[in-house]
């Protein structure tokens, strides 16, 4: 009993060793944002330090944090919704109605996520010109949802396929047309995996990069163009560049750990069977 | 029977088999797959075509007087320029390094976190952050706080073991951003493979320990030949976006110093953004949309295997 309880204690240090260590770049980068410029620079670094909200109140003087926080709230969510709402039909159909080839089409979706956007930033820049849609909200909505289509369906796809068919039939049997079947039945049954798509898409969304710093400049821009503003060399920030990634990450990594149990079924794109 | 109500539109009936069967295809299913399709046929077909015709014109938006066809002229500079065979390299050096860094420690750490210790739940949230962290904010932490040369935390602990500063991004500018990105990408693999590891049938393993089995031999011969489909789906998954990694670059060293960090996205970013060359730009688009083809092909074959549930 006492080889297994130090056996337990060895494990827990391991377990614990390696999450801080992953975890300490955001640790300190936190630890930071409550520094003066002049303690955040300091070597050897500065444990010790009297923790100000300095930082915090230059960054939001500077910048108005609330309006990017605004715009990736919102372009996340409904980018998401309209994926969800283009995906489910179509995972329902590949789900439960496969044809010669239902396969073919998947994996057709999944090459097109492999396309390097860059190989067609130019003439979608060119095509938002003409539309008036460069710096707009619509214009990354539209963007984010075509770009995690591929893979919102593909998750649901394979949550659909864990539905037991018979369920599906029964209701077929008392009559239920696919539309019903896929609204009463369906539906409430695979909540759970539609929720965990929803979340890796609302993060995805959150954290995209390239679009969001090519397509937006200021009145729809992001929180990743709000730290890209704060990138820019003019000699070193590092605190209030704390202040201002923590204000930026703070969101998604709350509601990320709220929601880890959701994530940790959900992220399995079928790999387990 | 409700067959009959779903039957009325049919699109190509199979040939008389079990009923059964028969009324899962006679659905319509064309109006549940379009939108999806038609959008992402729309997002794929117009830009590709747009692009494929910019590649072949004379386009600069400084000189906006000199226009027209030229034929091959912008690939003939592009294949011709050493920049794309060290962006090529450079492009299959990312990938590759950080597939087997993210598989690799991914699957230690999975095997980590399904053994039942003190705190692991609190543990595992912690180990899971970087997946949650924008690609801007983790490159600027690494590139400020950590690697910085004079500054950072590396320097001071290299030079506290005497070995001095390192330049990270001077003298390791794509090892550098290998290890961002790995951080940032070890805990989507750590998620997929923990889920994995715990579908494992528990009998399983406890006949394998009543057998005598001691921990390596478990893992060897248990544990890794189950992880075997999801290692495939984090591989794939991960080439999706590694082929395409941009704001890490953009942040941290913009390619450089010369061309020793710049990937073929980077590339085309510096041509048409930088240096405004629309036709030169976009057939590097093509270049890289090719290449990332070649790449799909066999990713998907083999994910293709796996996807007959």
């Amino acid at each position: 009993m006492d080889r297994k309880l130090r056996e337990k204690l060895l494990i827990s240090a391991l377990g614990w060793a390696a999450a801080a260590l992953i975890f300490f770049p955001i640790f300190w980068m936190f630890l930071t944002s409550f520094k003066t410029e002049l303690e955040a620079v300091a070597t050897p670094p500065s444990l010790f330090f009297t923790p100000s909200l300095e930082n915090y109140a230059e960054v939001q003087a500077r910048a108005n944090y609330l309006r990017f926080a605004l715009n990736s709230v919102s372009i996340s969510l409904v980018a998401t919704l309209l994926a969800l709402l283009l995906a489910v039909p179509a995972a329902y159909a590949m789900a439960f109605f496969p044809g010669r080839r239902t396969k073919d089409t998947l994996l057709w979706m999944l090459s097109t996520k492999m396309l390097p956007p860059v190989g067609v930033l130019v003439p979608i820049y060119l095509i938002f010109r003409d539309l008036n849609l460069l710096d707009t909200r619509t214009g990354l909505i539209v963007v984010y949802a075509l770009i995690n289509l591929p893979i919102v369906v593909w998750m649901l796809y394979t949550f659909f396929k864990e539905v037991p068919k018979d369920i599906l039939e029964a209701g077929r049997m008392d009559g239920a047309r696919p539309k019903q079947e896929l609204l009463h039945i369906l539906l409430p049954l695979s909540l759970p995996g539609i929720a965990s798509t929803g979340l890796l898409s609302i993060i995805l969304c959150w954290n995209e990069a390239f679009w969001s710093l090519n397509l937006t400049t200021a009145q729809a821009a992001p929180l990743t163009t709000f730290i890209a503003s704060f990138s820019s060399p003019e000699g070193l920030f590092w605190a209030k560049l704390s202040a201002a990634s923590s204000m930026a990450i703070a969101p998604i990594l709350v509601f990320g750990w709220m929601s880890q149990k959701q994530l940790v079924r959900g992220l399995t794109f079928g790999a387990v069977k | 029977m409700a067959e009959s109500t779903s039957a009325t539109a049919t699109v190509g009936a199979a040939p008389a088999g079990r009923s059964r069967r028969r009324s899962r295809r006679d659905v319509n299913t064309l109006p549940l797959l379009a939108p999806s399709v038609i959008v992402l046929l729309l997002w794929m077909i117009v830009p590709l075509g747009l692009t494929l015709w910019f590649s072949f014109q004379r386009y600069n938006l400084v000189v906006p007087t000199i226009r027209g066809f030229a034929g091959f002229e912008n690939y003939e500079f592009l294949l011709t320029d050493p920049a794309l065979w060290t962006a090529m390299v450079n492009t299959l050096l990312l990938v590759g390094g950080v597939l087997v860094i993210t598989v690799v420690l991914g699957t230690l750490l999975a095997v980590l976190f399904d053994q039942d210790f003190f705190g692991c739940g609190f543990a595992r949230l912690f180990a899971i952050a970087p997946f949650f962290v924008m690609p801007t904010v983790s490159a600027l932490i690494w590139k400020n706080m950590l690697m910085h040369p004079v500054n950072g935390l590396f320097a001071w602990i290299t030079k506290g073991l005497g070995l001095g500063p390192i330049d990270w991004f001077a003298d390791l500018p794509l090892t550098s951003i290998v290890i961002i990105v790995a951080w940032q990408w070890t805990p989507f693999a750590l998620l997929i493979l923990l889920t994995a590891i715990q579908s494992l049938d528990h009998e399983q393993k406890e006949a394998a320990r009543m057998d005598g089995a001691g921990p390596l031999a478990m893992f060897w011969f248990i544990i890794l030949p189950h992880l075997g489909r999801a290692i495939a789906v984090v591989v794939m998954i991960e080439t999706i976006f590694f082929l395409t990694i941009f704001a890490e670059i953009f942040v941290t060293t913009s390619g450089g110093p010369g061309l020793a960090s710049t990937n073929l996205a980077f590339l085309i970013y510096m041509r048409a953004l930088l240096e405004f060359d629309v036709g030169g730009a976009s057939a590097g688009g093509v270049i890289a949309i090719i290449l990332a083809n070649i790449v799909a092909i066999f990713l998907i074959r083999a994910v293709a295997k796996n996807l007959d549930a």
